[in-house]
């Protein structure tokens, strides 16, 4: 083995270790919630807040997402920096779609006076739906980065080690949203 | 609240005569340092040998250097709450109101766990770790030069009310939901414990990744984890156990930053909040901490009776086995900290059992010293003297905790000074007295001379003996019902001459210190007569021993190939004629990147704390551009030439 592949081996193992932290403090917060669900203290609740159909477009896009990032780095296996480049873009767009729509239900609950300072319960609703789309925020910077730097660099084996391990951030995105559509929004709405 | 300056005003600044005094030793000691580097003009060999080096042996040298200065302030506040105790009972209220009193016991708390025993561990194993696995360098030397800083920035931020006011949390060391709420702790002092904690957290884990990284990918060839030294394996779980449970302690206080800050209620008394869901979230991160902090020190006490039994550590595989089954162990016990929370029999008897069980895997890595020693021709340098002493004092500590797993006794003990007592036995005599013993054990390693064997003695003696006589009145005091954080009591409880042995014992363990001061003063005097020209001045037994001390900036010209257990030992016996041939080396680059983004990430902590919103963000925005910056530079790297190696090699050998 020569020495660049070690080292990426090397970077993509840290890089795992770093999803698995982030997990157990995704798991913080929804055990929080988890806690916390029903302390609504007198305010409005699940059921009365979440519209699943909205909800389900929102899982629809980031899905997706995952998936023309998986074409993403499909170009980049085979050298093709272009293809990356769009697909890399597209899966940003479909990011950002999903951010802006989860800031718009953020926005309507505020609005609608269901705070995160109302009760225990929407504090938690906040901080877990919350954290996951700071985590997007993240992502959808590291996009744009990634594209500043194939196009000026090309796919140099650097770059695409860094690609590596941004697929592998964003499927790990799509995997906790997913725990977070079952028990936030779709055990939050049965009756 | 204006824009510009948050909540920060004039009487932010010191004017409590104990805040003006540390204000006055602070400024006074930066002063001193100031003019001392200015004087003979070392900044510029300050920044580029030591601030922005990624070698871990001077970040390991570093990490020592601040622990020892916060043992010394933590041990400050620790006389300063006995010497409360002992004047104020009966009609006099003591030299300290009962808040001030608070908040130096939370100090001490937060510092003597966060900046002086992490501090010290991290310092033992980025020194020994690589060169224990035949490695030049740890896996990510940016991430280790990144976590020594962020660690400097959280330590700085715990004593910055010192010279900036304010004040620090009153709330006991694990800012205890509801107490650290706005509502009952309105001041910036929990906010001080938050962001301090915060980013010397996020330092150890960045620390932990890296550690595991290292050991699992960078071990020299041939070396087995059954051949990994016992350091090398405690380190190894202490990450792992970093790993799993720091991610809780961030998230934990992110939350209780949310609720004071954004006015959430995860821990509120009201609006549905749950407080005792944070103690079961600390506490989750709290009790594997402990093992984090004594499993590294195990780890010393094993190859320094190893070595100085001229044996080969005895049950290796039960030795690993019992340190994988603490790690695993210690992450299902949290909740006997607080069986008083009346979770039920059922639970607390669980929790009981498992904390119990805990005593098995480490009576048999006792038992494993006991047997290593046995037969062994013994010689009794200091760090075997620590780890006898360790031995007797954390076989005592350990008693009274299967004591305490018993959820009908810990009722009755429960927040008392005998609980004070049984973990400071298991942190001074478990993981500290390990950390004297291996700095003793390795100083000479990168020093180049040992240390003083007298002056050693006696700093040992009086640090056990000082010990002993400090918290056996503890235990005492606990049983006959006194209750921990306690700033008064009445005289007709006849505490008060317990107090004052327990504050004597403090006095000797003083004098330990001053030993130790002096200890190495001497020793660099009196170097010649100490020097190591062999690089194993104790007839070692690993690989650490096979460099010369102090070892070259790449530890090994050549990486060495390893066959057995005790790789260096297996070397001295079996010496093969193979002729040395040298190979270019990759050695990382120097980088300033790691101090950077702690400056900016203190500016977070200081804008969050005295809500001085557009500082954070812009610490923020810093944090994130260093980021970028760093990851754009693939320059991060310098080869050496083989000639080169050649060269300093014959060099060294000639001087």
């Amino acid at each position: 083995m020569n020495e660049i592949e070690e080292k990426n081996n090397i970077i993509t193992l840290g890089f795992w270790i770093y999803l698995m932290t982030d997990l157990v403090m995704f798991s913080v917060v929804f055990s929080t919630y988890a806690v916390l669900h029903n302390s609504t203290f007198g305010g409005p609740s699940s059921q009365d807040l979440f519209q699943l159909p909205f909800v389900l477009k929102e899982t629809l896009i980031l899905l997706t997402s995952s998936f023309t990032m998986g074409l993403a780095m499909l170009a980049v296996q085979s050298r093709k920096a272009k293809s990356a480049v769009a697909w890399l873009a597209v899966t940003g767009i479909l990011g950002a779609t999903f951010l802006t729509m989860e800031m718009s239900e953020f926005a309507g609950l505020i609005r609608d006076g269901a705070s995160y300072t109302r009760s225990a319960f929407l504090s938690s609703y906040f901080a877990l739906v919350g954290t996951h789309g700071l985590h997007i925020a993240v992502g959808l910077l590291w996009i744009v980065i990634m594209i500043c730097i194939i196009l000026r660099r090309g796919l140099s084996p650097s770059t695409s080690r860094k690609l590596t391990l941004l697929s592998l951030f964003c499927h790990f995105l799509d995997i906790v949203w997913i725990f977070i559509f079952t028990m936030v929004y779709l055990m939050g709405t049965m009756h | 609240m204006s824009i510009l300056l948050g909540k920060l005003t004039l009487d932010a600044l010191p004017h409590e005569w104990f805040t003006i005094g540390g204000t006055v030793a602070v400024v006074g000691m930066l002063a001193t340092l100031v003019i001392f580097l200015t004087y003979f003009k070392l900044w510029k060999w300050l920044w580029k040998e030591w601030l922005t080096s990624t070698d871990p042996k001077k970040i390991g040298v570093m990490y020592i250097i601040v622990s020892a200065l916060m043992l010394f302030r933590g041990a400050l506040d620790a006389a300063m709450i006995w010497l409360q105790q002992i004047l104020s009972h009966g009609s006099s209220q003591g030299y300290l109101s009962a808040n001030h009193f608070q908040q130096i016991f939370t100090a001490h708390g937060d510092i003597m766990v966060f900046f002086v025993t992490t501090g010290f561990l991290f310092g033992l194993m980025n020194l020994i770790v690589p060169l224990q696995i035949g490695a030049r360098d740890l896996a990510s030397p940016f991430l280790n030069t990144l976590g020594f800083w962020l660690f400097v920035s959280g330590a700085i931020l715990i004593n910055f009310f010192f010279i900036f006011g304010g004040q620090f949390a009153a709330t006991g060391w694990l800012a205890q939901a509801p107490l650290s709420e706005l509502q009952f702790s309105p001041g910036v002092g929990v906010d001080y414990w938050i962001w301090s904690l915060q980013i010397s957290g996020l330092g150890t884990l960045l620390g932990g990744i890296n550690f595991i990284m290292t050991i699992l990918k960078k071990r020299a060839p041939g070396m087995t984890l059954m051949k990994m030294p016992m350091f090398v394996w405690t380190s190894l779980c202490s990450s792992f156990l970093i790993v799993s449970v720091f991610p809780i302690l961030a998230m934990t206080i992110n939350l209780l930053f949310l609720d004071r800050f954004l006015g959430m209620h995860f821990f509120t008394t009201g609006f549905g909040g749950n407080p005792m869901m944070y103690t079961n979230l600390i506490w989750s991160w709290g009790h594997p901490e402990v093992y984090i902090l004594v499993l590294p020190a195990f780890g010393a006490y094993s190859e320094i009776v190893a070595t100085f039994s001229g044996k080969r550590v005895y049950g290796y595989v039960s030795m690993v086995c019992s340190a994988i089954g603490i790690t695993l162990l210690s992450l299902l016990v949290w909740l006997h900290h607080f069986f008083t929370m009346g979770s039920g029999a059922d639970v607390n008897v669980f929790f009981g059992i498992m904390t119990a069980v805990i005593a098995i895997p480490t009576g048999a890595q006792v038992f494993n010293w006991l047997f290593t020693m046995r037969g062994g021709s013994i010689r009794y340098f200091t760090p075997m003297k620590w780890f006898l002493a360790f031995v007797a004092t954390f076989t005592l500590g350990g008693m009274a905790g299967v004591m305490m797993s018993v959820p009908a006794i810990d009722y009755q003990v429960h927040n008392t000074l005998f609980l004070v007592a049984h973990f400071h036995t298991m942190i001074i005599g478990g993981a500290l007295f390990g950390i004297f013993a291996g700095i003793t054990y390795w100083f000479p390693k990168f020093m180049g001379f040992r240390l003083n064997e007298r002056f050693g003695t006696y700093a040992f003696w009086c640090w056990l003996v000082g010990f002993f006589v400090s918290f056996v009145p503890l235990y005492i005091l606990g049983l006959m019902g006194a209750s921990r954080r306690l700033d008064h009591y009445d005289a007709s409880m006849g505490w008060q001459w317990l107090f004052i042995v327990a504050a004597l014992g403090l006095a000797i363990i003083a004098l330990g210190a001053l030993f130790q001061v002096i200890q190495i003063i001497v020793s660099v005097v009196q170097r010649k007569q100490n020097m190591d020209t062999t690089g194993d001045p104790w007839n070692g037994r690993t690989l650490e021993w096979s460099t010369s001390s102090p070892p070259p900036f790449y530890n090994f010209a050549v990486i060495p190939e390893v066959h057995s257990r005790d790789a260096f030992w297996e070397m001295k016996h079996h010496k093969e004629g193979t002729e040395v041939v040298y190979e270019d080396i990759m050695m990382p680059k120097n980088t300033a990147m790691g101090i950077y983004i702690s400056g900016f990430a203190f500016l977070i902590g200081f804008g969050f704390v005295w809500h001085i919103i557009w500082l954070a963000l812009a610490g923020l925005a810093g944090v994130v551009v260093c980021v970028i910056v760093y990851s754009l530079d693939d320059d991060t790297e310098y080869l050496i030439p083989a000639a080169e190696i050649e060269r300093m090699e014959n060099q060294r050998k000639l001087s």
